[in-house]
């Protein structure tokens, strides 16, 4: 059995300090008793909360860590990501994990001991292949590790007796710049800005160029003085620490070695801004982080630093509370990211009114992502001249990118705006690279001609996944993965996104099987034509780029897989019959389709 | 002289045919239409098989070996075919058992269902077996046209029909006015 002690690795066991009593905290609470929500409880939740029930089954069914079924006592969820999924390598791993526990991958086992299934890219893509178990990540699986995690459950050994390496991560900073080389003292930063006015601190982050570094990059400086003055009593900082995108990590390298940058930035913004209240959402893959996170809030607020009268100014209050996403990739969009924080399931808003007008609960709202803000402590700290300088013209300052895939140091690379992506695969150790991935599955899939292009807004903009691909990878596998993600994750609200990357995903999966024919390819054109111009928010619009890509830089790839014909059926319709063959005994001739 | 009638062929597959109802909605414009064309096999004439035909109606998704006997005739013989409403297009509400297994459909319905008695899969030869999924038709056949509603209304018919009987490209999805109701 698993003992109480395990609570200690996913962090849960430090008191519910700076945790919001938020609907996902109490479900994710019944979802560890009972291992899954019973219908009568959701309706108890409800009452609790003040709330229709229809809200509370909505958010069980929106967010994948919660569940409406019993899951096992060890619940296995093994990340899908190109680079720390269970085919990163030759093997496929989650095959060799269901075969050992006898199970079918996405179910529970009659014992109700173990269940496994897929999830996102669960952000540990410079371990090789992870998965969480229970919720706690563990890292560098390979064939011997898969057995001998099979052995301990067979044996029901508590997650405190499992091997302490496998739980190791490990922050890989190979190449420290801007942000990660500079030194930082806690407070030094609010202390310059409280020294001064709220507005020329606004006013030196405007100058630095500082731009969102979640993929937008909107102007940072711009977006906290819209907040500011738009009209309302009350205003929110949010920080977006909910990146999903396959293959990023480098928020969960900051969050473990630079939080106090991060909650300074934060503190920062509201004092720009005027807010009193901020949130940090969290993913809910990072959860083991939030022990962590709690102590260097427990420190700032016994600094001084955070809480009533921040360094003695009187006025001057603020409070930072964590909330932990379940399992949502859509939430990481800032519109998404509110309706979650507002206990609902993590549908895109329409925009505008954008968040500094009408955010958090209506009211002007900053989210920013995590590097956003630990960039903007670094600008008080130490000028937005020094900032500036570094980069290029529209893009100042430096990106972290999370480098990953088929290379010899995966990593945390950090670099100034403007260099060229040959440089980063010289300094990773990746040779013979067939193509590579920029910006995660949503972004743009270059090749070798492409490699002189630079890293920065204006050229090929990324929140910081970088994917390598060598030479001899399979790049339809990847397409193939990345538009079964896109299915996956996509909200269901509109129906061009809900049903358009699923039939993308079937379309791709034809072609991968070599059952296509030109006539799919034609219609994958058009389709993802449709999907980008019709979907509702930013997944929509960015799901078919990665298969426009393809055909654009690698047609051949996808030419030497179709067959010769002007029609090929989207299923093997013999196939198709044989349920209804084998339950009527029937095998004549009208019992076939060719 | 009197020009060639444009022949047309109809017939429902997995559908109720309240495609085909509606279609006769276009009440008085029948008279005139039907100067103009000739219907092959339809539920109108009680021709048996599909002949030669420049158009093909389909209303209804494909859910046994015997649609997809039907449909591949009516592909084989018609120069254009319109997939016609929901069913056609996407499976409609025959679909709705695709969220079940066939077994358990097949068994619910002929071994453990109220008042089932002597139980027993029927296994008859002249039964057409059921497919394992209802699929929309464009998954079997390529098709050239779509004209989506539950059902599309009978202006819909007239819209994409007329052009087509003139020679000319009907008018996008986007123009057209398409009702599920």
């Amino acid at each position: 059995m698993l003992s109480q002690h395990s609570e200690l690795k996913t962090g849960n066991n430090a008191d519910a300090d700076f945790i919001a009593d938020h609907l996902l905290h109490r479900l994710y609470r019944l979802q560890q008793q009972h291992r899954h929500i019973p219908p009568q409880l959701m309706v108890e939740v409800a009452r609790e909360f003040g709330l229709p029930v229809s809200q509370v089954v909505a958010v069980v069914n929106f967010y994948s860590f919660l569940y409406q079924q019993p899951v096992g006592r060890y619940h296995l969820l093994f990340s899908n990501c190109t680079s720390c999924g269970y085919q990163a390598g030759e093997v496929n791993l989650l095959a060799l994990l269901c075969r050992q526990l006898n199970i079918a991958s996405g179910q529970t086992r009659a014992d109700g001991v173990v269940s496994v299934d897929e999830t996102s890219c669960i952000g540990m893509c410079d371990h090789g292949p992870s998965m969480l178990v229970n919720g706690v990540p563990i890292v560098n699986l390979d064939e011997g590790r898969i057995k001998q995690l099979c052995n301990l459950i067979a044996a029901e050994q508590s997650l405190d007796d499992w091997p302490a390496d496998w739980f190791r991560i490990n922050n890989h900073i190979r190449k420290p710049d801007l942000l990660l080389n500079a030194p930082l003292e806690c407070g030094d930063s609010l202390k310059k800005a409280l020294a001064g006015d709220a507005l020329l601190m606004l006013e030196s982050i405007m100058q630095s160029g500082l731009r969102g570094r979640g993929g937008a990059g909107f102007a940072t400086g711009k977006k906290w003085l819209f907040c500011r003055e738009a009209e309302s009593d009350t205003r929110y900082v949010v920080c977006n620490a909910d990146e999903g995108e396959p293959g990023t990590f480098k928020d969960r390298v900051l969050l473990q070695c630079h939080a106090d940058a991060l909650f300074e930035g934060m503190t920062l913004c509201a004092y720009g801004i005027g807010a009193k209240k901020g949130f940090l959402y969290l993913r809910g893959e990072y959860r083991y982080l939030l022990g962590h996170l709690q102590a260097v809030l427990r420190r700032r607020y016994d600094s001084g630093l955070l809480g009533a009268s921040i360094l003695g100014q009187a006025g001057f209050s603020f409070d930072i509370e964590i909330v932990i996403g379940a399992g949502a990739y859509i939430c990481g969009e800032e519109s998404a990211l509110i309706e979650s924080l507002e206990g609902k399931p993590g549908i895109p808003r329409i925009r505008p009114p954008f968040p500094v007008t009408h955010g958090y609960l209506g009211r002007p709202t900053v989210v920013n992502n995590v590097e956003t803000f630990i960039a903007a402590t670094h600008i008080v700290q130490y000028g937005s001249a020094g900032f500036s300088a570094v980069g290029t013209e529209k893009s100042s300052g430096s990106k972290l990118l999370s480098v990953s895939g088929d290379c010899r140091t995966p990593g945390i690379y950090e670099y100034p705006y403007g260099v060229s992506i040959q440089q980063v695969l010289d300094d990773c150790g990746a040779t013979q690279v067939q193509a590579v991935q920029i910006g995660g599955p949503a972004g743009s899939l270059l090749a070798k001609k492409d490699f002189n292009r630079q890293i920065s807004f204006e050229d090929v903009s990324t929140g910081g996944s970088f994917l390598i691909f060598g030479e001899n990878r399979d790049l339809l596998s990847i397409n193939r993965n990345f538009a079964r993600f896109f299915a996956h994750e996509s909200c269901g609200f509109c129906t061009p996104c809900r049903v358009g990357t699923r039939l993308l995903e079937n379309s791709i999966g034809k072609i991968a099987d070599g059952r296509a024919t030109w006539r799919d390819v034609d219609e994958i054109k058009q389709l993802s034509g449709f999907v980008r111009h019709y979907s509702h928010c930013g997944l929509g619009h960015t799901a078919a780029n990665h298969i426009l890509d393809s055909l654009r830089h690698f047609p051949g790839d996808i030419q030497n897989l179709l067959v010769q014909q002007a029609f090929t059926p989207a299923f093997d319709l013999d196939a198709a019959l044989e349920t209804a063959r084998q339950m009527t005994q029937r095998d004549d001739a009208d019992a076939h389709l060719e | 002289m009197t020009e060639r009638k444009i022949k047309i062929a109809t017939t429902s597959l997995a559908g109720c045919f309240g495609c085909h109802m509606s279609f006769l909605d276009i009440d008085e414009q029948l008279v005139q239409l039907n100067e103009r064309i000739e219907f092959n096999r339809s539920p109108l004439t009680d021709i048996k098989h599909c002949g030669p035909s420049d158009i093909g109606l389909i209303e209804g998704g494909v859910c046994n070996a015997d649609n997809v006997r039907v449909l591949r005739e009516f592909r084989a013989n018609c120069k254009i075919l319109i997939a016609v409403g929901a069913c056609a297009i996407t499976g409609g509400v025959p679909a709705m058992r695709n969220y079940f297994d066939l077994r358990e459909c097949l068994e619910e319905v002929y071994l453990h269902g109220a008042g089932v008695t002597n139980p027993q899969i029927p296994g008859d030869v002249e039964l057409p077996l059921l497919l394992d999924k209802v699929y929309p038709i464009q998954e079997v056949v390529p098709v050239d046209y779509f004209l989506p509603g539950c059902p599309p209304p009978a202006d819909a018919f007239l819209a994409i029909l007329l052009p087509l009987l003139n020679g000319a490209v009907p008018p996008q999805m986007a123009d057209c006015r398409f009702y599920y109701d």
